[in-house]
């Protein structure tokens, strides 16, 4: 056990207690609330007022600046919510289970945000509403993939079985992860590549892709915001009966 | 037997893994042959679906040869899906299950066998059946090898996967219409593989490519999916 201390951190074990979790995310909450209302307010007017116009798709490549986040979430959640659901599977770690939990709702929300301005943006550059082309198909499947996880974990009572049960679910689907992230490359179809890697410089100007990266930076934060409302919401929820979250209650 | 294995389990571990596989193999093998009913439904269901295509869309032969490899592959797709259900509702429900994950076995190799054994029965005779399917829709002769080899590489990833949503639903009284919510999206890739590889058999493309992917895919389920399944199982049980 004193082994095992010098490896993770103390905070690491901190997070397994729900009062701690609790607190802590109140105390981060207002700062990631301030930051994402600025940065998206920031991001959205610079986006939709001062960045160029793009000189094939004019305005309607500003799409691109909800749709790019909400993808990039979409998919991050997911694994979000499988890392979570191992934690809560190896530790036993309750608030894991529930950050696990709360991450399907939104991921499935960006996913089809991220569908839904795809298709509007489509209408006019492709002219159809939906194309079968690889990228959007493993969207949809990342969709699906959400909503099996949602439906799971409502159809189960016991909610500790529940959270095992969409954590093996979330660790399954990972393996389609992957596959969203090659399957560009994979059929090559009529999708354009990721806009941002890691490795390349983004071949957009940088007038048109600092505000995407300004929204992006939002969305996480955004997405931060709506984790831990939801999450502490959770803990409330499933420490009803514990002593300080009657204390808590009798205060207000 | 099984006492005298146990004697020296040195020697016999790997002897014990394989009996041990053989025997669940045998056993649900054996149930399935006395529930005779429950082993041509898939089969009916499979013959059903392919039919309702050419009554529903056209039955010009070739718009059917177009949509055949599809077809087959959706039929097949969704008898396995159908079958899934009863892999281990009657071992949950007798309490052979609890007692399975209680035995000091290897729960691998024990979920292993019983989902070799649901493919047996299923997958198996779905890739016989093909051929009638592709004559019936008018594939091309050349299709036919395709979809088979296809079917057969591709159809045991389905009862793998498939097991995982049949483990985590055994609890649930209504496990029927989930499992097909967790399985379906799941099985996309062997789906787009699948068809894929009928219809370079049809142009006369080559097939090592696309066989080669289900094997990999396959592979990959029979290392990963009986660690999901047991764990699945066990939650499921647990809950």
């Amino acid at each position: 056990m004193a082994e095992k201390k010098k490896w993770m951190p103390r905070w690491f074990y901190q997070l397994a207690s729900p009062r701690w979790s609790y607190e802590i995310m109140g105390k981060l909450l207002p700062w990631f609330a301030v930051a994402a209302a600025s940065l998206l307010a920031v991001g959205a007017v610079w986006a939709l007022l001062f960045a160029p116009a793009d000189y094939q798709q004019g305005n309607s490549f500003r799409i691109i600046y909800i749709h790019v986040p909400s993808a990039i979430l979409a998919q991050s959640c997911y694994m979000l919510m499988a890392v979570a659901g191992a934690i809560g599977l190896i530790w036993k770690m309750k608030v894991a289970d529930m950050v696990a939990k709360s991450c399907a709702p939104v991921g499935a929300t960006m996913a089809i945000l991220a569908l839904a301005t795809g298709a509007i943006w489509g209408k006019p550059t492709w002219g159809s509403w939906w194309v079968w082309d690889a990228r959007l198909t493993s969207m949809l499947i990342l969709l699906f993939l959400y909503l099996g996880v949602i439906a799971l974990n409502s159809a189960m009572e016991s909610e500790a079985t529940a959270a095992q049960a969409t954590a093996v679910l979330a660790l399954v689907g990972l393996v389609n992860i992957p596959i969203i992230k090659y399957s560009v490359d994979w059929w090559n179809t009529l999708h354009q590549p990721a806009t941002f890697t890691l490795t390349e410089r983004p071949a957009m100007p940088a007038e048109m892709w600092m505000p995407l990266l300004v929204m992006v930076i939002g969305f996480y934060c955004f997405f931060a915001v709506s984790l831990m409302m939801r999450t502490r919401n959770e803990i409330l929820h499933r420490e009803r009966r514990a002593s300080w979250v009657r204390e808590l209650i009798e205060k207000q | 037997m099984n006492d005298m294995q146990t004697k020296e389990p040195v020697l016999n571990r790997d002897q014990t893994m394989v009996g041990l596989f053989l025997a669940v193999l045998k056993r649900d093998l054996l149930l399935s042959y006395r529930r005779r009913s429950d082993l041509v439904n898939p089969l009916i269901f499979f013959l059903m679906v392919a039919t309702l295509f050419p009554l529903g869309v056209s039955p010009e032969p070739e718009f059917l040869a177009q949509v055949a490899p599809g077809v087959v592959w959706v039929a097949a797709l969704l008898a396995t899906l159908l079958s899934m259900d009863a892999v281990f509702r009657s071992d949950f429900e007798d309490g052979t299950l609890e007692q399975t994950l209680l035995s000091p076995q290897p729960l691998f190799v024990v979920v292993l066998g019983k989902v070799i054994a649901h493919w047996m029965l299923t997958g198996l005779p779905l890739t016989l059946l093909a051929p009638l399917l592709g004559v019936m829709l008018f594939l091309p002769e050349g299709g036919m090898t395709g979809l088979m080899l296809s079917l057969l590489l591709g159809t045991p990833t389905l009862s793998l996967v498939g097991a995982i949503g049949a483990a985590l639903t055994v609890g649930l009284r209504k496990g029927g219409v989930l499992i097909s919510l967790l399985v379906l999206p799941l099985y996309i890739p062997v789906l787009i593989f699948g068809t894929g590889a009928v219809q370079a058999a049809v142009t006369g493309l080559p097939l090592a490519g696309y066989l080669a992917l289900l094997g990999a895919m396959l592979a990959l389920g029979i290392v990963m999916a009986p660690l999901a399944i047991g764990a699945a199982l066990r939650i499921s049980v647990s809950g």
